[in-house]
Parts: C-alpha cells; structure tokens; sequence
C-alpha cells in the first residue's frame, strides 16, 4: 500500500535536441561536452603561449592583429610588460583549470568511469548536468575578462595577495579583472565538486555484480582516487576565493596588511595576512597538480596494459602508490613557499614529505618500466602517447628531486627551471595522457576509428618538439633566468635570448602540429572507418558493449563480472584475452585473490 | 603466485536495465577469486554514499573558513571583540528542536511507508513542525544581522564581523538547501514517491546543519 521502494531514479532516453545534446543527463553526453571544453581552453591557452613567446623571442615584435584583442594591452600590435603578465595568468589559468582537469578527469571520467564499473549511469545525472554547466559557466566568465576595459589580471594563476586583493591600483586588471577571476574559480569549484559526489558515489554504489573494487581498471581507479581529492581540494579553494572578491566588493581585510602603500596610495585595509592566501591556495595548489597526473596514470597503464598484452607488474601496488601519492600531496604544499619566510625548521617538514612522495612516484615509474621491459609493445598512437606521458614524467619529475630540497630550492625558484619542471611534469604529461586516451578511446566514443598514420606523425612531432621546448628551460633556470620577465635586457640575460628564439620556434612549429590532430579529429568523426566494439582487444567492459554504447551503457542486459580488469595471455585460454563479463574457466596465475 | 582454478560463480544474471544500481556491494574489498559467494548482494541506495560525500566537502570547506579564521586572528593586532547577538542563543534552541521534530516525522514516515501507521497526517504534521522550524531559524538569523547593522556594525566594520557574517551567511544558505530539501520531501511524500533514501539522506543533512552550528557558535563565541 505505501510501497516507496528504494530504487535508484532512472531517466529515459531523451528525444528533443535539446536534452539529447545541450541539457544532457547522460554521462557520455557530459563527457564529451567537457571534452569540448576542454579542446576550446587548449586551444586558447595555446594561441596566448604563441603570443607571449614571440614577444619572448623577438622583443617588441608587432603581431598583426593583436590591438583588436585590446587597445591599450597592445598598442601598434606590440605588447606591454602588463599585458604580456596579463596573457601569462590566463594561460596558466585555463590550462590547469579547464584543460588539465577537465579532460582527463572530467571528461573521460564522466564517459567511462560508469562504463568501466557496470552502471548505467552516474547516481545524479541532474548534478552532473549541472557539473557541466557550472564549470562552462566558469569559463565564460574567466573569457569574459579579455573583454572589460583593463583586461584580465596580470597576478598570476596563483593569484598572491596582497597584490591581487587591493584592486585597480596594482595594476590593469587587478581590479575587476581578479573579481571575474576569483568567480570563474569558485564556478568551477562547484562544478568539480558536484563531479566528485557524482564520481565517488559511482565508484562506490554503483558496480555492477562481480564488480570488486579490486577488479575495477587501473583508469577507473585513477578518477575514483582523483574524485577524493577533488571534493577535498576544490572545497577549499572555493572559500579562499570567496574571501578575495570579499576583499574587493566588500572592503574586508582579510589579505590585505596594515599601512600598505601601492603606487603612491595608502590602502584603508588593515591587519590582514598576505601567507593566509598562500596556505588556503596551496593546500588547494599542490593536490591540483595530482589531480591533474593520477588521471593520466590511470590512463596510460589501462593503454599499456592492453598494448602489451599482459598485466602490470601488480596492479594492487599500482593502485596503492596512486592512493599514497594522494594522501602525500596534502603534506607538501608548504614546498611551493619556502622563500615566503618559513620558518627553517617547517621547511624541513615540508621538505621531508616532498621527498617521501617521489617514493610513490618511483614505484609507478618502475612498474611502468618493469612491466614494459620484454613485453611485445604493439606500436600503434595511443601506446605512443603512453610511452611519451612515462617518458615526460621521468624527464619532469627528475628535477622534482632539486627542487625538493630547501637549499637548492631558494636559488632555483621562480626561475625558468621551475617552468620547465612543472610543464614537463605536469603539464605536458597530462596532455600526452589526454592525447593516448582520446586516440584509445575514439572509436568507442564516436564509433569511427582515427587515422593511425596521421596520429603517429602527430606524435613523433608533438614528442620531439615538447622535448625542445621544455628541456632549454631548465638549462635557462640554472643560468639565473627568472620566470615572468617580459623582456631581457640585464647582461647575464642578453646571451639566453638565443635560447628564447629557439623555444619560441619550437612552440610554434609544436603548436602547428597540432593542427594534424585536429583535422584527424574532425575529418575522423564524421569520415573514419566504423569502429568495431572492440578494436584494441580489451577485456574491460567499455569493450564489453556496442559502440558506441546505447543510452542506458549496456543495452538490454546488465553485465556481470567475472574475471580480474586484465586477463591477457592466460594459459590454456580460448584466445589471448579474457574479457570481464566471460564465463569462461581459466587457469591463472596472474588473478588477484 | 599459486594456479587457482575459477569455476563461473552462480549468480542471477538476468537482471534487467532499470532495476537499480548494480550490487558490487561497497564493503566489498575482494574476493577477486572467482568466489562471489562472500559478496554482498546490494549496495546501498547512492543517495545514502552521497550525502556523506556531500557532508565531507561541506566539513572541508568551514575548515577551510575556521583556519582562516584561526590565522587572520593570530597575526592581528586589529581584532575587536565582538557581543554576540543574544537571538543566536535563541536560534540554536530552535535548530536543536528541529533536528528532534525531524527524527520523529522520520520514524512516522516509516512506519507509514512500512504500513504500519495508517494515517497521512500524522508523519506530515512534524515534516510542517521541522519545516516551521528551519524557516524560524533562518528569520532569527537574518533578525541577528539586522540588529548588527542596525547598531553600524557591518561586514567591513571590523575584521571579527567580516568573519561573524561570513559564517552564519554560509551557515544560512546552507540551511536554505535543508529547507528546500524539506520541501522537496513533503511533496514527494504528498505524491507516494518518496524515497526511504531521501528521506535519510535529507534528516542526514539537516542533522548537521545542526552539528554545525553549535559548532559555530562555539567558535564565534571563543574567538570573537
């Protein structure tokens, strides 16, 4: 009589345009929505790298075109010091925020991660509709401060206080600039934090039978653990956030110092604390960067894996090293201010952990290695991609171990050894993940196949021309060359502008090649071969169901899991790969107990 | 690492779209042996994992406040003292009372769900009671700042009332998604299609809105 039973909400198939595509519940709809995103930011962010190293390489070269984007940042097409700044912090604002977060998290998340753990959708489809939204909404506002009369803020993408809490006065678009900045920040916080209910509930609840957590891939494990950061990190930036548009449109104190005086004016705030602003954004900062990685990883090994043809060398210590490397970021953050005047002795509690976590860190890379070594790698794009995301991790995280240690740190920071460290790292790992996933992945998301010959060109070119971008950094870093100069005009600097002229060649020629992928992408949607639902031969259930999967993942019957993620090469199997939902018998030595 | 043989475990495989979440079963850390005899055969309802998510990223971010808090103070020499408004002594009698009306207008509404009860008005009389309740809290609230600026003490005042505002307003617009949440439940359960998670997962919620500003109150009274 009062039956109110306790099934999760189903939601049908939409009809209409608007909530097949736009307003989607669906998660493969709101993954490739954030794809989208995605491939706009990075094409932005792109174009103003472009732009700030041919101002770099080739002091005052006038970019034809440039004043349209803003009369008084580049007067005559040649930038000023402030708008050089000014592109520098929106390039490292949507390259973190909207590129490397929302891809490989976001984005292949939200398509696969139901996939891969048997459901048939996310627990919340209306907050993952919103997820979206939220964080396109982000966005626009961020792109919406090219367009006030000063331009975007020139602070940075860390955005420290006091310059970026008081206002006009520090400079074009420190005023609403930093207001329009802050919000973007706090819209995709929220947005990420709905992701990550969405993404943890998944993980947890929503397995389909004989789906042990064990038994989830290593790329499902990644966003699982990477969602845990997310609801933790994000929740606190959000606030920091809040605080700095309460500084401007409030008139509070909360980062702003007593007696501060900029450009000839004494500021009314007092007593605030210019550090609070650095814990609350790093303790958000450091766990960003993982956030930005551990996808990747998940990624990359669920690619090697089904490209080598057998198991890593454990998946448990993989999963394991993951989850440590998250717990570590949270004790770290303090490495990012050891110049602000810490204390010696917390320096060396921030150094010590920083130098544990490169112990997480090593075990992947070595499982990674171990597992690669003597298997018959099948060379296609994606194990390409694969190889480069391990190789840019080493060349990156090596000189993590430098920077490490407080004594070394204080003469390489803020130089161009920092940049390199970290694009490498960081940045350019997480995109070679984002370009191995989107090659792996294609066909099950579009149902066509990519074109192979232009994928490896477009690797090979990409691979080398990283490598001669970010490589010189570090050489430029230990020269002394300090980061966020828009000109060199000191002596020991005049003889690195030959190295800027190269770099600025490299990004350019770099950045070109990347017009292959793009053609490959669009020509491929709608040209491609069609796709078989199970192209590479893997065993995971995004392979399990019809490409590209119907609406509600696996059509009219659920699957139900039998064997560990990776079952390849197994004695006495009817052929080299045993896919999850097989109910096949099998003698292994590889399945986890 | 030993050969094991794995038998296909026996399970019921014809389960059909549309029938729920699938039954991993969360607890569940293994056994990956092919043995799924030791497997739960259910998760809970996602709503019931979700709210505690929720609840962790709420919990994250007044830390993130209450360190702020804690740090701004420590390097001042610009704190004022604040008088808290004697209404918030009021208000939080009021939210404690609330959390006690929802626990009981819970347990009516599952005896009512259960068949047990058969009167509708009674589980809904105490979902009012809570609703009334809430919304009293928030008006306390809103007549606790109308009294601050009423006297010249505003956001910008100090920065011991930037934090006072800053607080009881994130507190307040949370408790506003608690309300909705209410309202949310009593239609649903006026239609018959309230959920038992939803509502768990709503009294959750509205719980530590509770929890919360006692621990607030605390707070603002020790270090304003």
């Amino acid at each position: 009589m009062h039956d109110m039973s306790a099934h999760a909400a189903q939601h049908g198939a939409p009809t209409s345009f608007i909530r097949k595509h736009i307003f989607s519940l669906d998660h493969k709809v709101i993954g490739k929505q954030y794809y989208a995103l995605a491939l706009v930011a990075v094409i932005v962010g792109m174009v103003l790298s472009w732009l700030m190293r041919l101002h770099l390489g080739f002091a005052n070269f006038a970019i034809p075109g440039l004043h349209l984007l803003s009369k008084n940042g580049a007067p005559g097409d040649i930038m000023t010091p402030e708008y050089y700044l000014q592109l520098m912090t929106m390039h490292g604002t949507i390259m973190v925020f909207f590129v490397l977060t929302t891809a490989p998290f976001a984005a292949f998340g939200n398509f696969f991660l139901p996939i891969q753990t048997g459901a048939e959708d996310m627990p919340f489809p209306h907050f993952n509709m919103m997820s979206f939204w939220v964080t396109f909404t982000g966005f626009i506002i961020l792109m919406a401060s090219f367009f006030v009369s000063d331009g975007p803020t020139l602070g940075g993408w860390t955005q420290y206080a006091p310059l970026s809490a008081v206002g006009a006065v520090a400079g074009p678009g420190q005023g609403t600039g930093v207001v329009l900045w802050a919000f973007s920040i706090a819209f995709f916080c929220v947005g990420q934090l709905f992701g990550s209910l969405n993404f943890i509930t998944t993980t947890l609840d929503m397995r389909c039978k004989g789906m042990s957590l064990m038994r989830l891939p290593l790329s499902a494990w990644a966003w699982f653990i990477t969602s845990i950061m997310g609801l933790t990190a994000f929740a606190v930036l959000m606030p920091a956030a809040i605080l700095l548009i309460l500084d401007h449109v409030a008139g509070t104190s909360f980062f702003v110092a007593s007696n501060l005086v900029i450009n000839d004016s004494l500021l009314p705030h007092s007593g605030g604390s210019t550090l609070l602003w650095q814990h609350l954004f790093w303790f958000f900062g450091h766990p960003e960067v993982y956030i930005a990685i551990i996808p990747g990883m998940g990624i990359v090994s669920h690619i090697l894996i089904t490209n080598m043809r057998r198991p890593m060398l454990s998946h448990r210590v993989l999963i394991y090293s993951m989850g440590a490397l998250a717990v570590l970021s949270y004790m770290v953050y303090g490495h990012h201010m050891f110049v602000s005047g810490m204390n010696p002795i917390s320096s060396l509690a921030f150094s010590f952990p920083t130098l544990i976590i490169t112990i997480p860190s090593t075990i992947i890379v070595l499982i990674w290695l171990g597992s690669l070594y003597g298997s018959k790698l099948r060379i296609n794009t994606a194990s390409l991609f694969a190889l480069g995301f391990v190789s840019m991790f080493i060349s990156g995280g090596v000189s993590g171990f430098f920077l490490a240690q407080p004594s070394i740190d204080i003469m390489l920071h803020a130089t161009y050894f920092v940049v390199g460290h970290f694009h490498l790292v960081m940045a350019v790992a997480a995109i070679f993940g984002i370009f191995g996933g989107t090659y792996f992945w294609f066909p099950k998301m579009t149902g066509r196949m990519m074109n192979e010959s232009l994928g490896k060109l477009h690797f090979w070119l990409t691979f080398v021309g990283t490598y001669c971008i970010f490589m010189p950094f570090h050489y430029l870093g230990i020269a002394g060359n300090v980061r966020r100069y828009q000109a060199f005009v000191d002596d020991y600097l005049i003889p690195l502008i030959p190295v800027h002229k190269f770099i600025t060649v490299a990004a350019l020629a770099t950045g070109a090649a990347q017009l292959i992928f793009i053609y490959n992408l669009i020509h491929s949607r709608f040209k491609g071969a069609p796709a078989p639902d199970n192209p590479w031969q893997g065993t995971s259930l995004e392979w399990s169901t019809a490409t590209p999967p119907p609406h509600n993942n696996f059509g009219d019957k659920m699957p139900v899991v039998y064997h560990d993620p990776y079952q390849y090469s197994v004695e006495g199997a009817s052929s080299d790969f045993i896919m999850q939902t097989s109910s096949e018998s099998v003698h292994s030595a590889d399945e986890e107990k | 690492m030993a050969t094991v043989v794995h038998e296909p475990p026996k399970m019921d495989v014809d389960r059909l779209p549309g029938q729920g979440p699938g039954n991993g079963g969360w607890r569940n850390l293994g056994p990956a042996s092919g043995d799924l005899r030791k497997v739960k055969n259910s998760s809970p309802p996602p709503a019931s994992t979700g709210i505690w998510v929720g609840l962790a990223s709420i919990t994250m971010t007044f830390a993130a406040f209450t360190s702020a808090l804690v740090v701004r103070q420590g390097g001042a020499r610009d704190w004022q003292h604040m008088t808290l408004p004697p209404i918030l002594y009021f208000n939080t009698l009021v939210i404690i009372a609330s959390s006690f009306t929802l626990e009981i207008s819970r347990r009516r509404v599952a005896a009512f769900m259960g068949g047990l009860q058969e009167r509708v008005e009674n589980p809904l009389r105490w979902l009012y009671i809570t609703l009334a309740l809430g919304l009293l809290f928030v008006a306390g609230q809103i007549f606790a700042w109308r009294e601050l600026v009423s006297q010249g003490l505003r956001f910008a005042t100090n920065i011991s009332y930037s934090f006072f505002y800053l607080l009881t307003i994130a507190h307040a617009l949370h408790v506003s998604g608690g309300l909705g949440g209410l309202i949310r439940v009593i239609a649903k359960f006026n239609k018959r299609v309230l959920k038992r998670s939803t509502l768990d997962a709503t009294s959750r919620y509205w719980h530590f809105m509770g929890v919360l500003w006692v621990y607030l109150l605390v707070l603002l009274w020790m270090k304003l």
